[in-house]
Formats: structure tokens, C-alpha cells, sequence
């Protein structure tokens, strides 16, 4: 530390490996102040100027806002606020192309100049004493500021209060060829720059202040040693000519010695770095209330009549600035123009792109001055391995090992040779003898290195939240088992308890059982005269209201299998409903009796016809659509209980039993329409029910495979009917409805169909056994 | 007695050695096969089930035993070439039956048209929609590995699948930024 300070004041300094001193061509600009620009009419301000997020919008299109108003709010730490650069009408928001050299378009905020340049309410601070530093802090970032050297770090961030701060460096070397706004900024304002740096002396409190400047600028090497004279705190401290002096950690490493580790910030060090533009903003921000609007811009090349250094309002086309500088387009090729210097910036997609917050120069060649930017990259030949960029590289990097790799696209070797140590100052594609553009390589590398980053953390957490889900099914189908379990155990005790209504049914189980299995044998013996046996043989074994009852619903039944034209049997259901909801057994015959009916009624279809043909004719045309309702209705509740005995209480009854419940209430068109939906809804689960209810038979197998295709096609036409009549929104709707069901009737059948195919391969086992 | 003591030596010796391999096999012994999961680092983890088996992890397992290499459509030439080394075999081109475009996407809905069925939700692999019955359902575009999955189910086709767009944030750089020349 002591050795340090000698040296700096002996202005005994280090130096950093490599370097290139490219022309500087800065006398184009240094010898003239800065020129104050007269409004632009439009400006264009993107919401992100700077590394980080951007803010929400304040305003909308219409508003008219006056200077210095935010325009956008920050809601994370790494988003600052934009202001309006001066007083006018928001005309747009909407997406524009930003100074990147992508081209790519970001949203932008468009405001019409009014002229009158009034101001919003400021309240200028005297005394910076008064201010606690969490004041100072968010005033800065309520300023909107962000690094102006370079790469746009919210400086909120960078100076909110850290421990024992040794150094804290002003950046004030400004190495890269042509650019001259620093130099300016600090013969024509060094006061306001030394208040700034009061200020973060303030909030640091760091032992020492190195301001670090290039030889090159005697005039603001004189600016500022008179203004900080008497501060023994701040050292002025005047290095040598060479590029990238200006780089965060080659300037470090000048000044004190030291080197920052790879992958680790000078705040390990404890040393902190500002750009002086920086401290000018922050001066004015505490002192005089004036968010970030605008900044020094050097505007310069020999295409340009006029070259200088201007004060232009962040949202300024960069046109207008070239304009403003004399600059004639007219020659016979379109002159490139390049944001940045001309070691790392890029050339602009339009000249309509607006200044922000870390441009700083404008650079407009001309031919003569640099042909390969009028050429694109055509210069480049083979490597041939001269070494010269290891030479000159700032961070002993190997770039020519990174060529190579990074046109291989190894990115493993990449990472390997330090390849985000790279601070991207081109000076090995200086001195390359081939005009390999060096650094675009490694900035492709670096782009794709960091977005397979991403990808990879992308895959990681899709794997933890496939697993995770894997894990909750998992446990939904434990709970759901357990709980099947616990069902099947209770409806088991119930029935071994030696209640009368226990015992009851279960001799009525046991009878119908039995029933089937003597229906079974007399099918198999003569299967012709089942059909009429099926009905007859029950009313003969039970008493006679359960006898109607199943009789009944056996005939309905029947007609269903036969035609599909569902509107006929349902009076015969609503009718027979009524009576037998009181009595558990009639269920459970009903069920039985559906099952042989339906079973019967396959081999015997003409009989049913018949049947069929004698109910209808009773049906008058009007009652139908009410008979539907009423029919899917019954079925829903005769499902409903029955189910209660069986093991299918699923939600999808439930469901089929509200729908068909609230749906009569309605007008015509509504009723017809619910009837439809009805229809289909109470098919597919009796279906379902016969499925349970009936045993493993072969002959099931045809049935149900017949049906669903009956159903989809019922569903189907009968919507197209109705919706001929109905206003287009109902018909969407409809239609919407009919095609989710028929989608799910489709899938249980093919799940019907393997369940089936699966019994019959069971059968042929046991029968093989 | 020499040939006695020889073989009690050798005898002795060959019970310490087994005794310590008989430890180090308990004590280091590798509860998986960790190829498997070498494998599985390696894939994208979309879910999607494209390579024909329910997941990246079952696929990386098929791998481990002898499934061909180049099914991963999602990971595309980088998988297979990285399946390939680790797996010390030729990489292969991607399996035909995968389409060609393997730009990356995300599932959009389009809410006007869903009707909150949850078919979507039950489909998809990584919890990234959100929705309940009859409610609108909607990606949470950044779990969206889009795996295509979800489209399929919807009863009313109201999923599609959008390629991400390139904004400044995940632009790769091209050669359009300009070579510094010797100035004179």
C-alpha cells in the first residue's frame, strides 16, 4: 500500500502485457468545445440503454410529457429509469431499431419536440452534507444513471456501500482512437466532475482517488490538477499512451499493480471504477436534480465537414447529429457510419438509430481512412501463425489458439484458454498481418458459450420439474388406491354386517347371479329362443312391480340396440323411474335384466323392431325433444345409483347428471341443443355401465365397438342440425363441444376395445389351460 | 514344513486380499449405472418424448443399453456428436423420422379459442401450463421446453407452437461489425 503511493506520487507507474498504439486521430475533434445542438423534432428513446432489465412505462401514447420527466419506473435493482430529454408529445411506443449491432428492434418511446424545453420541478441540493447516503444513492438511481464509459452497469448498484474501499479510480484515460467526449467533458467542466467525485468519496469513503488520464490530454490533465488542488485525497495520476489503457483492469493494473483474478471484480480488491462522465452525471443528478438526458458525444471521421464534440439528448437519430456536423451522403457508395470507436465499436444497420446513454462518438470515415469498412471482410486470409496477437493481447490471452477453437466451436477448449477473460479491445485483429477479425469470432463463441449456459440451466430445472411431477402422479395414484382400498373394505363390511337390508341384498346379488349364469347355459343351449325367453323368464322369478320395472327398461333397452334414433323409449324410462327409486333390489334386477335384454337383443334384432315399431307410435313429434331430457336425465340418476352398488362412482356421472339437470329450464333451441348433448353424454355411459355390468363375453366385443361410432355420428349430425337455426356463437360453441366429445368417445372406444381384445386373449388362455 | 509355512503364508495373504476387495466393494459400490446419467446430463431435457420413450431419462437408459444414438431430435447434431464420444461409437446423422426444424420453440395458446379442458395440462411433461377445468389455461413460456406434447390432446387446436424470436438478448453475433484498419 505504502510502495503504492510512493510510486503514484513519484508517477512511477506499471504497465499491462501487450498494447497497440493505433493512430490516435483525435486532434479531428480535441481542439473544439462542445457544441450545444438545437432541438431534433422527433426523438426515440429506447427503455433500455444500459446492461440490465428495462423499467415499466410511466406514459402512454398522447401524454405530453415536459423535460426530465421519468418515463419509465424501475421495479428491479438492475433496471434504471428514462427520462424525457426534453418537454413534447409521446406520438408512439412501439418497436424500433436500437443502437446494437444486432439491428434488432427493441420498444421505444417516440416524442415530438415541442420546442418550449420547459422543465418539470427540480429541487437543486446546496449542500451534499445533508444528504445520508441512502438518499445520495437513490437519487442516483432515480437519475437513471448508468456507466457512460462503456458497458452501462447501473451505477446505483456499482457505489451503494461497500466495505472498506482502498481505491476508487477514475477512468479517465479515453484510450480508443478518435474519441475525444472525456477529454472535452473534463477542460470544460472539471468542477462539476471533482463535485462528483466529492460525492462518491462521500458514499465510499475510500482511502484513495486515482484519476487516471492518458498523456495525450494535456489541457485536461491542467483542468483537473487545478481543480482538485488543495484535495490530498484524489491523486492526479497521468500515464502513458497506450491502448486499452482505458480497460477497467488494465487500468488497475497501471495505477496499482495489481491484477484482478479471472472471473472476479476489482470490489475483491478492494478498488472501485468510475468513468469520469460518470461523475459528471451524478454531480448533476445530486446537485442540480437533472436526471441523465444527455451526454457528450464525439462526432467525428473525415466524412464529416465539421467534426466535433456536441451535447446531444439521449433519443437524438444519430442523422440529426451527423447532419449537424456537416455530413454529405452524396457520394457514389453509402458512407458506413460506426457507433463506438473504431477498435470496438459497430457499424449502425440505419442511420435512424437514437444516441443512449454509453454512446460516445459517432464515427463517419471516409474511404480513403478505412476501406475495409466500406468492404465488409473480404481482407481476411489464412492464419499464419506470426504470433503477433499474443503479443499485443492485454490479458495474456493465446488469440490465435481462440481463432482456432472458436471456428472449431470447441467450446470446452474455449473455456479452457480463458476465453471470457477476453475484454474484446481488438487489438490482436490490429495487428493481425492476415486481417483476421479476430474478436468476432470470439464474440459469436461468447454469445453461443453464454446461451448454451442458459440452455443447460434451462435443462436442469425441465428435469427437476419433470421429476417432481413424476413424483406427485405418482403419489395421486398411491392416494387414490389406498382410498379405492378403503372403499371396496367398507362396502364389504357393510354387507357381512347381519342387517335385514344387508342380507337383502345380498340374496339379491347372489339370485341375479345365478340367473345369469342359468341364462347363460339356456343361451348356449338354444340361442335362438333367447330373445323372447330373456323377459318372460324374469317375470316369472320375481314379484311383480320389480318385474315391470326390469321388463321395462329390458324393452328400452332392446329398442336402443336396435335403432339408434334415441328419442323413442324415453317415456317408457320417466315413467318408470318414479317407482323405483324406492327399492335397492329392483336397481340391481334392472341392471341384470338390461344386461340379458341388451345381450338377447343382439341375436334377435328384428324383434326388437317390432317392439320399437309399437312404441312409436304412441310418441307424438312434439313430446320428443322433452322426452330426451327427461330420458338422458333418468338414466343419469338410474346410473348414479347404480353405480352406487357397483364400484364406478366417477366424477363423469356426477358431471352428466348436472348438465342434464340445469339444461330443461331453457327455450327451444336451448332444449334441443342440451338434448343432443344429453343424448350423447348418457350413450356413452351406459355403454360404460354395460361394460361393468355385463361379463366378460366375447360377443360384448362387437357391441361396443359398434356403439361409439353410432354415437359420434348421432352427436354429430344432430349438432350440424340444430346449429343450422342458431345464432353463430351458440353454433361455435356447439360444435366446439360436439368435437371435444366425440374426441373422447373415439379414445374410450380404442381403450374399450384393447380392454376387450385383452379378456378374450384371457379367455383363450383358460381355455387352452 | 517350509512347503507347510508357504502355503499358510500364501494362504494368509490370499484371505487379506480378498477380506480388503470383499470391503472395497461394499464400501465404493456405485448404485447406478453412471453412464446412464452421463447420458442424461447430456440430453435437453424437453420431455418430449420424440425419441419413442417416456422422457430423457429412459431414453438415456435405452442408450446405455445399446439403442441407437441419433433419436434425440430436440438436441439435434451437438447430442448425438456428444452421445457419440462419450459413448466411444460413430456419431450418426438424426434419425429421418424427426422433422428437420429444430429451431427452438415455445407452446402458445390461444385463449380466445380454449375451452379449459386440462387435456393440456395432463399432457405436458414439465407443469408449464397453467389452468384449471373450464378456466383459460396458459404457458409459462419460460418452463415451456417445447416438446410439442400438449398440442396434440386439444380437443379444439388451440395450441401452436412459435419459434422464439431473437431479440438483443439472445442474439448470436455475426461478422456485420467492422475489422480495424491501419490508419494513415
Amino acid at each position: 500500500m505504502e510502495s503504492i503511493i510512493n510510486r503514484i506520487n513519484q508517477q512511477k507507474f506499471w504497465s499491462f502485457h501487450g498494447g497497440v498504439h493505433p493512430p490516435e486521430q483525435k486532434t479531428l475533434t480535441n481542439q473544439k468545445p462542445i457544441k450545444p445542438l438545437s432541438l431534433p423534432e422527433q426523438l426515440i428513446i429506447p427503455l433500455q440503454q444500459h446492461i440490465g432489465r428495462q423499467g415499466d412505462l410511466l406514459v402512454q401514447v398522447g401524454d405530453h410529457v415536459l423535460k426530465g420527466q421519468p418515463l419509465t419506473k424501475s421495479t428491479n435493482p438492475m433496471a434504471v429509469p428514462v427520462h424525457a430529454p426534453t418537454s413534447g408529445t409521446i406520438t408512439a411506443i412501439k418497436h424500433s431499431v436500437i443502437a446494437h449491432p444486432s439491428g434488432l428492434s427493441e420498444l421505444c418511446i417516440f416524442l415530438n419536440v415541442d420546442h418550449q424545453d420547459t422543465w418539470v420541478e427540480r429541487t437543486p441540493c446546496n449542500d451534499v452534507a445533508t444528504l445520508t447516503n441512502q438518499e445520495i444513492v437513490k437519487k442516483i438511481a432515480d437519475a437513471g444513471i448508468s456507466g457512460m464509459g462503456g458497458a452501462g452497469f447501473p451505477t446505483h448498484i456499482k457505489v451503494d456501500t461497500k466495505p472498506d474501499i482502498n481505491f476508487l479510480i477514475i477512468n479517465a484515460a479515453e484510450c480508443e482512437p478518435y474519441i475525444t467526449a472525456d477529454d472535452l467533458l473534463m477542460c470544460e467542466h472539471s468542477e462539476s466532475i471533482v463535485d462528483g467525485i466529492k460525492i462518491l468519496n462521500k458514499l465510499l469513503n475510500p482511502a484513495f482517488i486515482l484519476i487516471g488520464i492518458e498523456d495525450n490530454k494535456p489541457k485536461a490533465i491542467e483542468a483537473l490538477k487545478k481543480a482538485t488542488a488543495g484535495i490530498e485525497k484524489i491523486h492526479v495520476c497521468v500515464v502513458p499512451t497506450e491502448y486499452p489503457a482505458g480497460g477497467e483492469k488494465q487500468l488497475i493494473q497501471i495505477l496499482t499493480g495489481k491484477e484482478i483474478k479471472s472471473g472476479t471484480l476489482p470490489i475483491k480488491e478492494g478498488i472501485i471504477m468510475q468513468n469520469v462522465a460518470t461523475c459528471y452525471a451524478i454531480s448533476e443528478a445530486i446537485l442540480h436534480d437533472t436526471p441523465l438526458i444527455q451526454r457528450v458525444v464525439t462526432v467525428t471521421g473525415q466524412a464529416l465537414e465539421k467534426p466535433q464534440n456536441v451535447w446531444a439528448l439521449l433519443g437524438t437519430p444519430v442523422h440529426y447529429l451527423l447532419s449537424q456536423c456537416g455530413f454529405d451522403n452524396q457520394g457514389m457508395e453509402k458512407t458506413p457510419v460506426i457507433m463506438g470507436g473504431p477498435m470496438m465499436g459497430f457499424s449502425l444497420p440505419t442511420d435512424t438509430v437514437p444516441v443512449i446513454k454509453t454512446t460516445n462518438c459517432i464515427l463517419a470515415p471516409s474511404y480513403k481512412e478505412m476501406p475495409s469498412a466500406f468492404e465488409g471482410n473480404s481482407a481476411e486470409v489464412e492464419c499464419i501463425r506470426c504470433g503477433q496477437c499474443a503479443d499485443v493481447c492485454p490479458t495474456n490471452l493465446l488469440p490465435q489458439e481462440l481463432q482456432w477453437s472458436a471456428k472449431a466451436k470447441d467450446y470446452p477448449q474455449l473455456n479452457k484458454l480463458n476465453l471470457s477473460d477476453c475484454i474484446d479491445c481488438g487489438a490482436c485483429a490490429y495487428v493481425c498481418p492476415s486481417h483476421i477479425p479476430l474478436v468476432q469470432y470470439y464474440r459469436i463463441a461468447k454469445a453461443e458459450i453464454r446461451q448454451q449456459q442458459q440452455q443447460e440451466l434451462k435443462a436442469e430445472k425441465a428435469k427437476a420439474r419433470f421429476e417432481a411431477r413424476k413424483q406427485r402422479l405418482e403419489k395421486e395414484k398411491r392416494a387414490r388406491e389406498l382410498k379405492h382400498k378403503k372403499a371396496a373394505e367398507a362396502r364389504k363390511a357393510a354387507m357381512n354386517k347381519a342387517t335385514p337390508e344387508a342380507t337383502e341384498a345380498k340374496s339379491a346379488v347372489a339370485a341375479a347371479l345365478a340367473r345369469v349364469k342359468a341364462k347363460k347355459a339356456a343361451n348356449q343351449k338354444s340361442p335362438s329362443s333367447s330373445a323372447i325367453s330373456a323377459p318372460v323368464e324374469t317375470t316369472e322369478n320375481q314379484d311383480n312391480k320389480k318385474a315391470q320395472v326390469a321388463a321395462a327398461i329390458a324393452r328400452a333397452k332392446a329398442k336402443k340396440q336396435a335403432k339408434p334414433a334415441p328419442e323413442i323409449d324415453a317415456k317408457e324410462n320417466a315413467k318408470v323411474e318414479p317407482s323405483n327409486t324406492d327399492s335397492k333390489k329392483a336397481k340391481i334386477a334392472a341392471a341384470v335384466a338390461k344386461a340379458k335384454a341388451k345381450k338377447s337383443q343382439e341375436k334377435a334384432p328384428i324383434q326388437g323392431q317390432e317392439q320399437n315399431q309399437e312404441q312409436t307410435d304412441s310418441l307424438s313429434l312434439a313430446d320428443k325433444k322433452a322426452n330426451a331430457i327427461a330420458k338422458a336425465k333418468a338414466k343419469a340418476l338410474a346410473k348414479k345409483q347404480a353405480s352406487s352398488n357397483n364400484d364406478s362412482s366417477t366424477a363423469s356421472d356426477l358431471t352428466i347428471a348436472s348438465t342434464a339437470e340445469s339444461e330443461p329450464a331453457i327455450d327451444e333451441k336451448d332444449a334441443k341443443k342440451a338434448a343432443v348433448i344429453a343424448k350423447a353424454k348418457a350413450k356413452a355411459l351406459a355403454k360404460k355401465n354395460k361394460e361393468s355390468n355385463t361379463d366378460n363375453k366375447v360377443s360384448e366385443k362387437n357391441t361396443v365397438n359398434v356403439e361409439p361410432r353410432k354415437v359420434q355420428n348421432t352427436s354429430e349430425t344432430s349438432t350440424i342440425n340444430d346449429t343450422n337455426n342458431i345464432s353463430d356463437k351458440d353454433a361455435k360453441k356447439a360444435a366446439i363441444i360436439a368435437k371435444a366429445k366425440a374426441k373422447a368417445l373415439a379414445k374410450k372406444k380404442l381403450a374399450t376395445q384393447s380392454v376387450s381384445e385383452e379378456k378374450t386373449m384371457h379367455e383363450q388362455e383358460k381355455g387352452a389351460k | 514344513m517350509t512347503l507347510l509355512i508357504a502355503i499358510l503364508v500364501f494362504g494368509l495373504i490370499a484371505a487379506l486380499f480378498g477380506a480388503l476387495l470383499g470391503y472395497a466393494s461394499i464400501r465404493f459400490k456405485v448404485d447406478a449405472d453412471p453412464i446412464v446419467e452421463q447420458i442424461d446430463a447430456i440430453l435437453p431435457q424437453t420431455q418430449c418424448g420424440q425419441c419413442g420413450y417416456p422422457g430423457c431419462k429412459p431414453y438415456a437408459q435405452a442408450v446405455a443399453d445399446g439403442e441407437a444414438i441419433n433419436k434425440c431430435a430436440p438436441g439435434g447434431e451437438d447430442t448425438i456428436k456428444k452421445i457419440a464420444d462419450l459413448m466411444g461409437v460413430e456419431a450418426e446423422p438424426l434419425d429421418e423420422s424427426h422433422e428437420k426444424d429444430n429451431r427452438p420453440k415455445v407452446a402458445f395458446i390461444i385463449e380466445e379459442d380454449c375451452i379449459g379442458c386440462t387435456k393440456c395440462i395432463q399432457a405436458c411433461p414439465v407443469d408449464a401450463i397453467l389452468g384449471a377445468a373450464k378456466q383459460m389455461h396458459t404457458i409459462i413460456a419460460d418452463e415451456c421446453t417445447g416438446c410439442d406434447l400438449c398440442v396434440a390432446p386439444c380437443p379444439v387446436d388451440c395450441i401452436e407452437m412459435r419459434v422464439v424470436p431473437e431479440t438483443t438478448q439472445n442474439w448470436l453475433w455475426d461478422l456485420n461489425s467492422i475489422p480495424v484498419q491501419q490508419i494513415d
